[in-house]
């Protein structure tokens, strides 16, 4: 944008284009899905050449492996309990997935593939799927008692069970949302004070001072963002914890 | 009205949300304060329990500054 000319264009970054030439553009490969396909690879990276050393006392990488098992292991011990174990491989994918998705979101030229409502929706419906099989397969019918809670009056049956519906089927709905609606404005402050920066600048020589402030607010905005994504992908994990040890336990 | 005016009326309308989000997340780290106070040795365990809330308060926030965006820049 060219100095001075105050327009704000803040959702103009989330927009897909196809990358790979000819050959992207004939399959739809974006950059969203190259960005998906690197965040994966840098996963398998970081796992596979963290856990080839085998060393007693563990270099950097295997240190980090090591802390990221570590890490979703006890989460998913300590939420699920003793039956969640075999969750983990799912919990510890799902949570690399999106935090790495974040963080190479931050990088300059970059693209974030989880401020797409389509990319969080479909983990989150995946998630409410698997955790509805999973109760299935555990209690069979008996699952059923999840929307009931024991003890309430039989009255109140037309508008508890109702209730106990809607916010079970409303979890992927938030589940989404918070991810996107995280990443999404995140990135769009950003770009606001980005954008105050180059229209400060157009004002002149008192322009150049005040541009100061915005960029300031960016870089502090860059330590939060680094924070959210963070807790974000972390946020994501526990809720499928919580939900998975709901189809496990049954309350 | 002037259609321009209109939308940043609605923008900041919207994020009159954000008054219940700024009384929540006090409550979370008075109450995250509190408990360290009263049982320094639960520091860890409370501690993440406070962050979870607070990552769970701020999305409400975002929702409604979402909606902001949305009716500014579309």
């Amino acid at each position: 944008m060219a100095a001075g000319e105050a327009s704000i264009d803040a959702l103009g970054q989330f927009k897909l284009h196809t990358v790979l030439g000819p050959i992207g553009a004939s399959v739809n490969f974006t950059q969203s899905n190259l960005l998906m396909v690197v965040a994966s690879a840098l996963v398998l990276a970081l796992l596979y050449f963290g856990a080839r050393p085998r060393a007693i006392v563990p270099g950097r990488l295997q240190a980090a492996a090591e802390l990221s098992y570590d890490f979703i292991y006890n989460l998913v011990s300590e939420q699920i309990g003793h039956e969640g174990r075999r969750f983990f491989p799912f919990v510890f994918t799902l949570f690399f997935f999106i935090l790495f998705g974040n963080l190479l979101g931050l990088l300059p030229f970059s693209f974030t593939y989880t401020s797409h409502i389509a990319v969080t929706a479909s983990l989150a419906i995946l998630v409410i799927v698997l955790v509805t099989i999973v109760a299935l397969s555990i209690h069979g019918l008996h699952f059923f008692s999840y929307f009931w809670p024991a003890g309430a009056p039989i009255a109140l049956a037309p508008i508890i069970v109702p209730v106990e519906v809607i916010s079970y089927l409303s979890r992927p709905v938030s589940l989404s949302i918070r991810l996107f609606a995280n990443m999404v404005a995140g990135h769009v402050m950003f770009e606001v004070f980005a954008t105050f920066m180059v229209m400060m600048a157009g004002a002149g020589i008192v322009g150049y001072v005040g541009a100061v402030g915005p960029l300031v607010m960016n870089v502090i905005m860059m330590g939060f963002e680094l924070l959210v994504a963070a807790l974000q992908a972390y946020v994501f994990a526990v809720l499928t914890c919580i939900y998975l040890h709901d189809a496990v336990h049954l309350h | 009205m002037d259609h321009e005016a209109a939308k940043a009326i609605g923008a900041g309308i919207a994020v009159i949300a954000l008054a219940g989000v700024g009384i929540g997340i006090g409550n979370i780290f008075s109450s995250l304060v509190t408990s360290v106070a009263r049982n320094p040795s639960a520091r860890d365990q409370v501690f993440g329990l406070g962050i979870l809330g607070f990552a769970l308060t701020e999305a409400v926030a975002l929702f409604a500054l979402l909606i902001a965006f949305l009716i500014l820049f579309t």
